[in-house]
């Protein structure tokens, strides 16, 4: 970019550029169900400041056509378990409209997809020449995230009362992760030591990052908010090479088979 | 050119004067001109257990603030010939260490002796922090129970990314692990730690193991570092640390049960 227009970008009194947020999606099965706000406020409570003020997106793809219910009333009471539905997506037409009307974006449907169509926005320094002579006036500049950010490797022991955060990215630790350590990843964790810390794998919310140890002896074990504590891991796993991860929903845990 | 060493471990009450006496006196034996300065301000306790509370005048806080020579402060001990003692105060807080107020002295310091050995106060505040800043080596003081080690895991983790050398991105602080308090028989019970569980945690070199002796209290009572008593096994051992510092190859002792004779087998069953 000349410096010309890099003055002229910093003049504007705004700037446009594109980014991606991970965010929680809330299926919504029976919103009539009795039970459907106090099985929320339990596991909302379950990780009390990882779901504070988070913003969500209301999934009404598997509403039934024929649904008749109140969604102003039900958004606010949502909001009441400090979760902020900020856009919804799916839905039987009715539906759709009263979420309009409450102030809820409509989001395009489907996810990972969906996802990866943003990202691949055509690369600018890409366009044919030709179309480039066309338009003398550079189009607003849209900034695109990176698809892949390097993973976090850490090669020191990980001392007690040290934190590592992989932010949007995985974590290697290649040695041990002493107790009163702490592991963060947005994606996945791998620790060819002694997992002797916390772990906190998928820390946005992906529910799809793992945990991959060597030995675990772990203190806290957590897949997007799904946790559990040294107590509840089990002889069968202690100080053996293990995988964490949700199987349906549930953090579960695996020996690792080495050959 | 002078060594700073820093004999430090997160918990209080594990032996780090005990061991900064003993090990200070230790290099002075090997003819090495060596300093040791408390920083535990405050709480002074260094000049007890080197028997020199009653010649303290001026201290290492009064030199910081130019209130008096670093020769006015330095006591020179009485039994061992290149064994200087830096007194601190009683009466101030930690407050008092700056960081330029440390640096000033450890370089007037660095001219004269070979090495300057830094007795950390517990914790991770102020104190402790500007003990081990500038240090070029540090001695972990440890016990073999728990709690202890995590202390020391993250008294590493505060040298690794606090010192001096981390910060200006210098090669890092060179860590060693001194075992102190360690009772044999009751390892072998499993009531405390092995060497080899807390070795596993920590990931630095063995320097010395220190056992459990009665000599240790005996000596600080009197104010003599415990390195002098050649007769117990905790003098022996630290002098053998002292020597694995400088780089000898020496055997790690005391850190099995003795063999115990029938008689004092028949006396233990009887009581």
């Amino acid at each position: 970019m000349s410096s010309a227009s890099q003055v002229a970008e910093r003049d504007a009194p705004f700037q446009l550029r594109g980014n991606s947020f991970t965010m929680m999606v809330l299926k919504v099965f029976a919103p009539t169900s009795p039970d459907f706000f106090t099985q929320l406020n339990v596991k909302v409570r379950q990780a009390p400041n990882f779901f504070r003020n988070a913003p969500v997106v209301l999934d009404f793809d598997d509403l039934p056509e024929s649904i008749v219910f109140d969604l102003g009333a039900f958004v606010s009471q949502v909001q009441a378990l400090h979760l902020l539905p900020v856009g919804f997506q799916g839905g039987p037409q009715p539906v759709r409209e009263a979420a309009m009307t409450v102030g809820l974006t409509p989001m395009p449907s489907g996810r990972a997809a969906k996802l990866e169509e943003v990202v691949k926005a055509p690369d600018p320094r890409q366009q044919d020449p030709h179309q480039q002579g066309q338009t003398p006036i550079p189009a607003p500049q849209v900034l695109i995230e990176v698809v892949h950010r390097p993973t976090v490797v850490v090669t020191e022991p990980v001392r007690s009362g040290m934190r590592v955060y992989a932010e949007k990215t995985d974590l290697i630790v290649t040695s041990s992760v002493s107790p009163g350590a702490e592991l963060l990843a947005d994606g996945n964790i791998h620790v060819y030591g002694a997992l002797r810390g916390r772990a906190l794998a998928g820390f946005s919310g992906d529910g799809n990052a793992r945990i991959f140890c060597h030995s675990l002896e772990a203190e806290v074990l957590s897949v997007a908010g799904n946790y559990r504590v040294s107590e509840d891991i089990g002889s069968d796993f202690y100080k053996k090479a293990v995988q964490v991860f949700l199987r349906d929903g549930v953090l579960s845990m695996d020996l690792l088979k080495t050959a | 050119m002078s060594k700073i060493i820093v004999m430090t471990s997160g918990k209080g009450g594990v032996g780090k004067t005990t061991s900064s006496a003993a090990f200070a006196t230790g290099l002075a034996l090997r003819g090495f001109k060596t300093v040791v300065i408390d920083f535990d301000v405050g709480l002074r306790n260094l000049d007890l257990v080197m028997g020199c509370e009653r010649r303290v005048v001026f201290d290492f806080i009064n030199v910081i603030n130019g209130e008096a020579k670093l020769n006015q402060a330095l006591i020179k001990d009485k039994r061992i010939e290149n064994l200087y003692i830096l007194p601190t105060s009683q009466t101030r807080d930690k407050d008092a260490l700056t960081r330029e107020g440390v640096e000033k002295v450890l370089n007037e310091l660095s001219k004269e002796f070979d090495y300057i050995l830094c007795d950390s106060p517990a914790g991770i505040e102020r104190g402790a922090l500007m003990s081990l800043y500038f240090a070029d080596h540090a001695i972990i003081v440890t016990n073999p129970e728990v709690s202890s080690v995590r202390d020391s895991d993250r008294i590493l983790g505060v040298l690794n990314s606090r010192s001096r050398r981390a910060e200006q991105g210098l090669e890092p602080v060179t860590q060693q692990l001194l075992l102190t308090r360690y009772d044999p028989e009751r390892v072998e019970r499993g009531e405390m730690l092995k060497v080899d569980d807390v070795l596993e945690i920590l990931a630095i070199p063995l320097l010395g193991v220190i056992p459990e002796s009665q000599a240790v209290l005996r000596a600080s009572n009197v104010g003599m570092p415990v390195i002098l008593d050649e007769v117990s096994n905790a003098g022996l051992a630290y002098s053998d640390a002292v020597g694995r510092f400088l780089g000898e190859d020496i055997e790690h002792r005391f850190v099995t049960p003795q063999k115990k004779g029938l008689f004092s087998r028949l006396l233990r069953r009887s009581a």
